[in-house]
This record gives structure tokens, C-alpha cells and sequence, in this order.
């Protein structure tokens, strides 16, 4: 009996020990789970307070820690987290003035020190169908309000910001590729070896500028919040000789593509703008408006590099051109 | 019946698999560590110049890493399954190869998951994984299944382990190392074979046997779905878990029957993994393959008749540019495994292990198809002038690890069975306590 009564405490006590090793591993996961969660909604003030004018004529108190400091301030990957304030970017690229004539890559290239093939914004010769007519469409990432790049990513290393952007933090990323598998616009592009570019540490790395870039992780178009800060438009709306690309904010209800600003839901409704495979409800942040009217016929596209053309071989348009003799 | 000097006749008949190691054997040492050699250099090569080492680019982001990755992790959850279910069968049969199956499915979950790392971009940060883990990443819910999985399979495999370590620690003639004495003596943790002890082990085995049914199929779910969550058309499929699932058992099955032929024929076993062994397990494949063939047919036949444009275009890439090795993987690989085993008369010891392997083959084929055809096909159609960018093609780096990942797995199944009798001695004494327990109840019952 007593016997008994021993050998039972020392099974139970066993069992306690199992139980202590299974609970001690979901207690540390837990753990660093919940301080995740704490650190994304922390926002540490320093206690210092600095008075500021407002528009209106107050005089106003504010935390140091609350003032945007750029442009010469660096935004540390904590900040480039929350995003500009009372902000919703939007994109709208009108596929009516487009010409392929692709000064937005390189625009962006150069912005983002990228090399040839390396693009953020690709522009795709697209025929919906044998007779349709075919058309340019530059694509750059969508900032989708439900991103699926953002939601598989095992790290948050990309991440969904206030202001609309999907941003990559490349200090973060380890290179999985999933985003790559689950992003229906294959808008990534992943740093396959080592470059001599990486090692330029002239500026030190922050995810809103991605320079520079670093091997085995992803990136990919980023808006550029850099010069949103400073109140410029991204690279590629900037370089547009055609005011294709409109930039602008939803909670305005402005874009511009630096000649014309326009409201945007005006816009929308009176070209019926439309957004890309809307189907896989990923609720993209680029809207089209239809290539109808065209101001460029389609062949001044084919202005470009031979390596260019070749791109769109596949298309059914450009064989046919092919068959003719015509490229 | 006097069960000690059973135990010492039987250590005595499987000693020399422990003891000695044969020309032969020093031959596949050689060779599988030559491979293994081959595959860390190329490790290496990968390590310190990045992925460009690989045929992965932007658009097929994973290749065959990840496909040996699902492979192997499906070999192990059918083998959990399998030994889960033989656990509660009667009958001396399901000793001699219970064993077998349960190494597989602990080496195979080691192998798998080395497969997954070589995907990783930035192998130096996988602890970010740990700091900053993200719950709705089906990535974060594969890595907990698999943990989880591989430490239940472990305890498993162990727990059965144990009445064999007291057996060969109580054997004091066996022609080992005093080292290895001493391993045996420190891992049979003070087992003595007594009513008690054989009572509680055999409760905890049957636990643990249950739980890593629903273990294995819980990892391999979650495994399909890092595929079928996401948007692309090849993928996003609801019958992916259950495929996935059946898909694992047919190529589980497959490598069991080939790793059972290897064994008999190179250990002189027959004795033991007898006719009656491949009848039964080609049987199961057979049923599996009939379930195996369905779902591909159904998976093809629903894209194929609605007929959405992302779906024909992944159709017509997989019947121009990969006609052969659909045709293998999704033809050969079912039916000629059916037709071998569909007829009595085919049933073979040889033809049945000739079924398996083509049946794992084409499986492995099947894989390949399901992943790289559908990254080549995204929704927005790649337009690029660089080839490794439109289709993808294995580097040797990646055939080398593909190879090395394989040495590795028989080497260590190798080293096990130089350690402990790939036949439970345990198992064995098991069984004959319980046929002499029957017999005396019987003659009771006549009295």
C-alpha cells in the first residue's frame, strides 16, 4: 500500500516535470509574442516638451519625441513602422497616356540604386484577349489593404503601415520567400547574391529608403516615403513625361501627377478606374483608369532596347507583328 | 517457458548486425559519407555566395529544396500514422517491422526540415523566428507542428527503445565497446522488465501511439496549407490537406517496402520480414494509390473543365513543357503501381518493391509539378528576357544537397541499426508471453 502510494507520487512527479518542459516553451513563445504586440503600441515619450506655433496662431506644448524631424532626421526602423500621420497614399495610373517610354524605371532605379534588370515598377505589355487591344501597364506594388505578403510573413519583417504602404524591413527579413509565393502581382524581387552596392554605408539603412540593399532578403516598390516626407511625389510619378502616374491621399481626396491635381474620387467615377484581379480581394491601393482614348498609338513603345522587345514576345500582338515583319 | 534464455538466444542470433560490420558495409560508409562530404561543400558554396548559387530567381522562388522538404516530412508523417495504427493490430508480424517504420519517420523528420533551411535566405537570422514571431503566419504554425511533431515522434520511438537497451545491458558476452555498454546501460534508465514496469510502458506507448496520429496529421496539413492559403491558381485548392495527406501515405508506403527489401536481402532476415510483409503493405499501397489517383484526377480534372484562364495556362505549361514528367509522375506512378498489385499473381516480393519504387518516384515527380509549374505561371504572365527567370532548371548545388539530404538518411539509419537489432527482441518475448498467456487460458477453459 505504502509502496504503492510512492510509486504513484513518482509518476505524478514525472509527469509534472514533462508538463513543467512543454509549458516552460509555450510560456517563452508566449512571452516574446505578447511583448511583440506591446512594443508595436508603445510609444515612448522622453518627457521633453517644446512649444510650437500652429497654423491657426496657438501656442502649443508638444513632446520632443512627437515632431516629425525630417528631412534631415534618419527614420529608424521603429518609426518606419507607424507611418505618416493622417495619411492614406493612393496611386492611380492612367493606361490612356502611357507609352512605354519607361522613364519611371529608371527613375526608380536610379532612386532606389537598383541595376538593369532589377525593377520595382515593370511595365507589361498586356492583351486581355486576341482582339482586344493591347496596352502598356506599368505595375508597381499595390499596397494592398489586405496585403497576403503581410500575413504570411513569419517574422513582420513586411508590414501593413497607417498610411497605406507596405514596407520591408530588410534588417528583419531572413529571406523565406514566402511573401514572394503569396503576392498575386509578383511585385518582389529577391537579393540573390552578394553586391558590392551593399556595402555603401554612406547613409545609414533605413526601410523607407531600402538603400542599401541586403543579400538573401526580399524588396520591393516602396512607394518612396522618404520623398513623401518631404512632400515630393515618388520617382516614378516624377519622371513620367506623360502625367501617366497620379500620386496622391485618399483622406484628401487629391492626386496629382505633378501638372494637373485632381480629386481622386472624381477621377475614379468619371474614368471608371479599376484596380487589378479586384476578384482575389486583396483591395489594392493602384487604381487604372482603361486605356481608352489613347493619346500614343501603341508601336511608339517599341522605341525602346532590343532586350526590351524581347520581353514581350509572348504577347499575341507582337508575334503577329513578328509574323509581319514589322520588329 | 524460461524467458531470459529467450532473450539471450535472441540476442544471440541478431548480435552480429552489433557487433561486426562487413566489407560491404564499410563500402556504403564510404560512400554515403563521400556524398555527404560533396553536399557540405556545396552547403558552403551556397552559404557564402547567396541563393544565385541555386536555378531558384524571382519568380520560382522555391525549388527543389522545398519539394525534398515535403517529401521527407510526408515519408515520416505516413510512417507516425502507420506505426500509430500497427500499435493496436495483434499478431507477431507487425514486430518485425514496426521498427523499421519508426526509424524512418524520426530520420525522415530530421532530413525534412533540414530542406526548409536551405530555402532561408539568412540562415544567420532563423532566430528572428523565436524573437519575433508572427501567429498568423502559417510559416510560425508549420514550425510549432513540426517541433511539436518531431519531439513526439522522438519520445515514441524511444519509449520502444527501452525494454531492448535493458535487454543488451543484461547481456554481458555481447562483443561491444565498454562505451557503448555504457549508452545502453544509462538509456535503459533502470528498466527491469517487471510486471509493473512492462504495464506502464505499455500504457505510455499507447498514448503516445494515439498522439502522434493526430500529431503527424496536424503537421502535414498545416505543411499543405503553406501552399493551398495562398492566392496562386496552381495552389489555392481546397482538397490540398487531404491530397497532401494521401499523397504522404502513398510515398510513406513506397519507402517502407523499398527499406524492408534492402533490409531482408542484405541482413539475411527472411525469417523475420517475410512474403506475407509485402503482400500486406502492397495491398495498402495499393489502396492508396486507387485514393492517391483520384484526388490527382479530380485536382486536374476541376481545373481543366472550368477552364479559368490562370488555370489553362497552367495546364498548357504543365502538357508542353513538362508533358514527360507529367506523364510519369501522374500515369506511370499510379498505374503501373495499380496494375502490379491489382493481380494476385503479380504479387511479388520483387515486383511489389518494384511497385514502391516507381510509385515514390513518380510521387517525388508529382511534388515537382505541383510547386514549380505554378510559380512559372503567375497571375500577371512573366515577361522577361533571362531564361532562369521564365523557367527553372536545378542547379548541381541543389542535386548535391537533394543527394547528400538521402546519404544522410541511410547513414543514420545504418548507425541505428548498428546499435540496436532492427528486429525488437522485446517485441518478440512480447509476443510469445502473450501466445503462452493465451494457450494457458485456453487449457483452463477445457478443464
Amino acid at each position: 500500500m505504502e509502496n504503492n502510494k510512492i510509486e504513484k507520487s513518482g509518476t505524478n512527479r514525472r509527469n509534472f516535470l514533462k508538463l513543467g518542459f512543454i509549458s516552460t516553451v509555450t510560456v517563452a513563445t508566449g512571452a516574446s509574442l505578447f511583448s511583440n504586440l506591446i512594443n508595436e503600441e508603445e510609444s515612448a515619450l522622453s518627457g521633453e516638451k517644446i512649444r510650437l506655433l500652429t497654423p491657426e496662431g496657438k501656442i502649443v506644448e508638444v513632446d520632443a519625441t512627437n515632431i516629425n524631424k525630417y528631412p534631415e532626421a534618419h527614420i529608424t526602423s521603429a518609426e518606419s513602422r507607424k507611418g505618416i500621420p493622417n495619411r492614406k497614399f493612393v496611386m492611380v495610373i492612367d493606361l490612356a497616356k502611357c507609352k512605354n517610354a519607361r522613364n519611371c524605371v529608371e527613375s526608380c532605379q536610379k532612386g532606389h540604386q537598383l541595376d538593369y534588370n532589377e525593377e520595382f515598377l515593370k511595365i507589361q505589355l498586356m492583351q486581355d484577349n486576341k482582339e482586344a487591344d493591347p496596352y502598356w501597364f506599368p505595375k508597381p506594388c499595390f499596397h494592398c489593404d489586405s496585403p497576403p505578403c503581410v500575413t504570411v510573413c513569419p517574422t513582420g519583417a513586411t508590414f501593413k503601415r497607417d498610411d497605406n504602404i507596405v514596407l520591408v524591413d530588410a534588417e528583419r527579413c531572413i529571406g523565406c520567400k514566402f511573401c514572394v509565393t503569396s503576392c498575386p502581382y509578383s511585385a518582389r524581387i529577391f537579393n540573390w547574391g552578394h553586391k558590392d552596392k551593399f556595402k555603401n554605408t554612406a547613409i545609414p539603412y533605413s526601410p523607407e529608403t531600402g538603400i542599401p540593399g541586403t543579400e538573401g532578403t526580399i524588396m520591393k516598390c516602396d512607394f518612396c516615403p522618404d520623398l513623401l516626407r518631404q512632400g515630393e511625389l515618388p520617382h516614378c510619378a516624377k519622371a513620367c513625361p506623360m502625367g501617366v502616374i497620379y500620386f496622391g491621399d485618399i483622406n484628401e481626396d487629391i492626386v496629382t501627377n505633378g501638372e494637373e491635381t485632381v480629386r481622386f474620387s472624381k477621377l475614379i467615377k468619371e474614368r471608371s478606374g479599376y484596380r487589378y484581379l479586384e476578384h482575389l480581394g486583396t483591395r489594392p491601393n493602384v487604381y487604372y483608369l482603361p486605356a481608352v482614348n489613347r493619346q500614343f498609338p501603341l508601336e511608339r513603345g517599341f522605341d525602346v532596347d532590343e532586350d526590351i522587345i524581347e520581353r514581350y514576345k509572348n504577347v499575341d500582338y507582337v508575334k503577329e507583328l513578328k509574323k509581319q515583319g514589322k520588329i | 517457458m524460461d524467458f531470459n534464455q529467450r532473450k539471450r538466444e535472441l540476442v544471440k542470433e541478431f548480435s552480429p548486425m552489433l557487433e561486426k560490420s562487413s566489407l560491404v558495409s564499410k563500402l556504403w560508409y564510404f560512400v554515403l559519407i563521400a556524398i555527404i562530404s560533396v553536399g557540405i561543400y556545396a552547403f558552403y558554396l551556397q552559404f557564402i555566395n547567396g541563393h544565385k548559387v541555386t536555378g531558384m530567381r524571382d519568380n520560382v522562388v522555391w525549388g527543389i529544396y522545398i519539394i525534398n522538404f515535403i517529401f521527407f516530412v510526408g515519408i515520416s508523417y505516413s510512417g507516425a500514422f502507420i506505426t500509430g495504427v500497427l500499435h493496436f493490430f495483434n499478431g507477431s508480424w507487425k514486430y518485425s517491422i514496426a521498427r523499421i517504420i519508426k526509424i524512418i519517420t524520426v530520420l525522415s523528420l530530421i532530413v525534412g526540415p533540414i530542406f526548409i533551411l536551405l530555402c532561408i535566405g539568412r540562415l544567420d537570422r532563423l532566430h528572428y523566428l523565436f524573437i519575433y514571431p508572427r501567429i498568423q503566419s502559417p510559416i510560425t504554425w508549420d514550425i510549432i507542428a513540426i517541433m511539436t511533431d518531431l519531439i513526439g515522434c522522438f519520445i515514441y520511438l524511444y519509449l520502444t527503445f527501452i525494454p531492448d537497451f535493458a535487454i543488451l545491458r543484461d547481456t554481458t558476452d555481447l562483443k561491444v565497446p565498454n562505451w557503448q555498454k555504457n549508452v545502453y546501460r544509462v538509456l535503459a534508465i533502470g528498466y527491469q522488465d517487471t510486471t509493473s514496469q512492462r504495464k506502464r510502458l505499455h500504457k505510455i506507448t499507447e498514448i503516445m501511439s494515439v498522439m502522434i496520429i493526430a500529431m503527424a496529421v496536424v503537421a502535414y496539413t498545416v505543411l499543405a496549407w503553406i501552399f493551398s492559403l495562398t492566392l496562386q491558381p496552381g495552389w489555392n485548392s481546397t482538397i490540398f490537406a487531404p491530397y497532401f495527406i494521401i499523397a504522404g501515405l502513398y510515398s510513406g508506403v513506397g519507402v517502407i517496402i523499398i527499406t524492408m527489401y534492402l533490409i531482408r536481402t542484405s541482413f539475411k532476415l527472411e525469417k523475420y520480414i517475410r512474403k506475407i510483409h509485402f503482400i500486406g503493405a502492397g495491398i495498402v499501397l495499393l489502396i492508396i494509390s486507387l485514393l492517391f489517383g483520384y484526388f490527382t484526377f479530380s485536382e486536374y480534372f476541376s481545373k481543366w473543365f472550368s477552364h479559368k484562364t490562370n488555370d489553362v495556362e497552367l495546364l498548357e505549361t504543365l502538357f508542353s513543357h513538362y508533358f514527360w514528367e507529367f506523364i510519369f509522375a501522374n500515369y506511370i506512378g499510379v498505374l503501373v503501381p495499380i496494375i502490379i498489385l491489382f493481380f494476385k499473381k503479380l504479387r511479388t516480393i520483387k515486383s511489389v518493391t518494384f511497385a514502391a519504387v516507381i510509385a515514390v518516384l513518380g510521387l517525388w515527380l508529382n511534388r515537382y509539378l505541383i510547386v514549380i509549374p505554378t510559380l512559372e505561371t503567375p497571375y500577371i504572365p512573366i515577361q522577361d528576357t533571362r531564361p532562369e527567370f521564365i523557367f527553372y532548371t536545378a542547379s548541381w548545388i541543389e542535386y548535391a544537397l537533394s543527394f547528400a539530404g538521402i546519404a544522410a538518411f541511410i547513414l543514420m539509419f545504418k548507425l541505428i541499426m548498428k546499435f540496436v537489432p532492427i528486429i525488437p527482441i522485446s517485441g518478440i518475448i512480447d509476443q510469445e508471453r502473450f501466445e503462452e498467456k493465451r494457450i494457458k487460458n485456453l487449457g483452463e477453459q477445457n478443464k
